[in-house]
């Protein structure tokens, strides 16, 4: 084994990093003594029973020696062979990229649903365009979305998801409750009234939070956004006449093309354009819906940033007291951030109810917000591109997970791998921050040039100071 | 007038609880600036820790019930720091110096790691243990109505109060904790110094943890059931106990966790029981908005 390693230059620290081993080893085997060797289980009296599993606690141990052997030896390999190579290629790569890669994106963006009609056939993708296209879409919006506020704006906000629920629950609560009670006949187009409305009334609960908070920094305003996210989610279980607490809202209206129903009725989509009937055309449509949504967000984010207003975000982010001592109104500029980012989360918050047709305040937890500033982060905090990829490394990883059935039979019947899910997510959220804490694409074009062009490298964008 | 006595005994045990907890985070923000997001995961699985060497003294080696909750105690509080300075040394040290928002990002992603590996490795049901101390002392009676204090209440309350003696001597008066209160005011100078800061930090997550395995026990003892999912809320709630207390500052916890629990118990007893968490979070709101610097804690200095 010592003749591989031991390459003619240098020599490989094969007793340092064995003791090394060993000694991770012996922590992973402290890890384990009581929680993995043991497991209670309740027995018929509802009594817990201790069952030992030291083979686990062993099994854990060695891949942990084996792990960190593994690691010295590719640190080691590394830092003797690669001195040349550019430190951060996949940054680079992907930076240079982006700007090629957006019409071809385009392209295959559009052209995806139709693709994966065409492989799998009506039946069968559905659950491609809706578990991967929408779900991927939805949070690439909230990414977006949540970008103005952390990426631009360099406010950190970490109850998100309260604002897509307050647009959630608009449209469920407007859409059975409030239009069949005035104008019926307007049922059909709930959907397209609503989602304004949904945008608006998120946005100034955007204002409503955001004013008496704004003044705070950084962590401290993390914390109160987290509060505000519990608040609303907290009201929303126990305030049961307005929401329906755990139960939440049901058969709500799905959205309709643009007045016409997808239903199998005679003026319904497939009736009217001489289509065989087929649920597969409302989950087009919703993806082409949500699509469009989510350009604009894009374009708003793009166009706002050559405002002045946009510009105020960034020269808040870089350095408040500055901004302060230049004349711009911080507290306006935070506020019109919060507004505007919250808005984009009600529109997703929308598009959401429609498209589950049920929601309840279990979709609207802590994770989901923790998930979307994973997102925007991992995304490299502004870079539009970066959130796309983002969104598709761990909302299509998430899904992918779930079509792990193949493993039942390599492991057994017993083995569930969809209750490793959260657990793999949680493992690569860690290791992609270790791995690119400033995120994948961490330089970004400056908003205004003076005489020419420079890029910025990430180690002079500092953002998120707050 | 009994009820009240009872709501404040119930609140102050649960308010030391928080406290505990609270600590740990005022202390890892103090000295790294950092909110320890997996925190109140950490205090999750020191109570699965404490459940499961509990189990193993009580049932498989037959020991009575006192000398096996002190044994208990002691081996949880040092597996627990094991496992936060596994914690510190893989998932934030390499992200120090970096920017801000990735430990944070990274301490997230710990925080979902540790509970979801809890659910896998344990099992996601409640797991209950015996109840234990349920003798209750009466010490007012009104209109028929006893108020009393609960030999458990008790144990929590002495525990409580010893062990942050303890840890205020070692913060006060040892090196150790001369040399984690150097690195809180200037880590470059601290290490001009001599002290090892890396060697400070790391003690400092170790030390957090151990007080959050304190809670653990006492938590499993006084609610004798815990889940995988018990890390987030008593988390979230210690936190908000060491900003209204003023972070960075370790009084300022001990009283942060004692008026959340206080708050949170009277809140329940007067009001509403479902939103007493709503009471708890606004008034974390109401504390940043109007006393940003919390109870205690020192005013921030803006430079240019």
């Amino acid at each position: 084994m010592s003749t591989d390693m031991s390459s003619p230059s240098s020599t490989f620290p094969m007793v340092k990093s064995l003791k090394q081993a060993g000694f991770v080893g012996m922590v992973m085997f402290g890890l384990c003594v009581p929680i993995v060797a043991f497991r209670a289980e309740q027995n018929m009296n509802n009594e817990l029973v201790l069952q030992s599993r030291w083979w686990l606690t062993l099994v854990f141990s060695v891949l942990a020696m084996i792990g960190s052997f593994l690691l010295s030896l590719y640190t080691h390999q590394k830092s003797h062979t690669a001195h040349s190579s550019a430190p951060s290629s996949v940054t680079k790569a992907l930076s240079a990229l982006a700007p090629r890669l957006t019409p071809l994106g385009f392209a295959c963006v559009i052209a995806y649903p139709m693709v994966m009609l065409a492989i799998n056939g009506p039946g069968g993708s559905i659950k491609w365009i809706d578990n991967f296209g929408i779900q991927i879409l939805i949070y690439v919006m909230l990414g977006w979305g949540l970008n103005i506020v952390v990426g631009l704006a360099g406010l950190l906000d970490l109850g998100y998801v309260a604002f897509y629920a307050v647009g959630a629950y608009a449209y469920a609560l407007i859409a059975t409750k409030v239009i069949p009670d005035t104008f019926p006949e307007l049922g059909f187009w709930s959907f397209w009234i609503c989602l304004p409305i949904s945008g608006l009334l998120a946005a100034l609960w955007g204002i409503i939070l955001g004013f008496p908070v704004l003044r705070l920094r950084g962590d401290y305003l993390a914390i109160v956004t987290l509060a505000f996210g519990e608040i609303i989610r907290l009201v929303l279980i126990n305030w049961v006449d307005f929401s329906n607490g755990y139960a939440g809202l049901s058969s709500i209206p799905r959205p309709s093309f643009f007045g016409i129903p997808f239903n199998a009725s005679e003026e319904g989509f497939a009736a009217v354009f001489d289509l065989e009937f087929s649920p597969i055309y409302r989950t087009i449509f919703l993806y082409y819906v949500i699509l469009a949504l989510s350009l604009l967000t894009a374009f708003v984010t793009i166009r706002l940033r050559r405002l002045p207003i946009g510009r105020a975000w960034e020269a808040l982010r870089e350095d408040e007291i500055a901004c302060r001592s230049l004349g711009i109104n911080t507290t306006i500029t935070k506020l019109t951030a919060f507004a505007i980012g919250a808005g984009f989360g009600g529109f997703a918050g929308c598009f959401f109810a429609a498209r589950q047709g049920f929601i309840s305040p279990e979709s609207f937890v802590f994770l989901e917000s923790a998930q979307i500033l994973a997102i925007v982060v991992l995304g490299g905090m502004g870079s539009l591109f970066g959130v796309v990829v983002a969104s598709i490394a761990l909302v299509g990883g998430i899904e992918i997970l779930r079509e792990l059935d193949f493993l039942k039979q390599v492991f057994g019947e017993a083995f569930d791998p969809s209750q490793y899910r959260m657990l793999i997510f949680g493992f690569a959220m860690v290791l992609m921050m270790l791995w690119k804490p400033r995120g994948l694409i961490a330089h970004r074009e400056p908003s205004i040039v003076y005489k020419e062009k420079k890029s910025i490298g990430s180690d002079m964008v500092q953002e998120g100071h707050g | 007038m009994a009820i009240f006595i009872q709501q404040l005994i119930n609140g102050l045990t649960l308010g030391s609880i928080y406290g505990l907890i609270a600590i740990g985070y005022t202390m890892v923000f103090g000295i790294i600036g950092m909110v320890n997001f997996a925190h109140g995961d950490v205090f999750m699985v020191s109570a699965f820790v404490a459940l499961l060497l509990f189990m193993i003294f009580t049932t498989l080696l037959h020991w009575a019930l006192v000398p096996a909750l002190l044994v208990v105690l002691v081996l949880a509080m040092a597996i627990t720091g094991l496992w936060n300075w596994t914690i510190e040394r893989t998932a934030y040290r390499p992200l120090r110096g970096s920017f801000r928002l990735a430990p944070l990002i990274s301490a997230i992603g710990m925080s979902i790691l540790l509970s979801n590996l809890i659910q896998v490795i344990q099992g996601p049901r409640n797991k209950p243990v015996p109840p234990m101390f349920t003798q209750v002392i009466p010490i007012y009676e009104e209109n028929g109505y006893v108020a009393g204090i609960g030999y458990k209440q008790i144990v929590i309350m002495v525990v409580t109060a010893v062990l942050l003696a303890l840890f205020w001597y070692l913060v006060q008066k040892t090196p150790l904790g001369r040399a984690q209160r150097a690195c809180e005011q200037d880590q470059k100078m601290a290490a001009l110094l001599g002290i090892d800061v890396d060697r400070t930090i790391s003690l400092t997550f170790v030390m957090g943890a151990a007080l959050a395995a304190v809670a653990g026990v006492m938590y499993i003892m006084y609610y004798g059931v815990v889940n995988f999912a018990d890390g987030f809320v008593p988390g979230v709630k210690a936190f908000t106990a060491a900003v209204l207390g003023g972070i960075g500052s370790l009084p300022g916890a001990v009283i942060g966790g004692l008026l959340i629990g206080l708050i949170e118990t009277m809140w329940s007893a007067y009001f509403s029981i479902d939103y007493k968490d709503v009471a708890a979070f606004s008034l974390l709101a109401i504390t940043l908005v109007f006393l940003p610097t919390g109870l205690l804690g020192r005013p921030e200095v803006e430079k240019v």
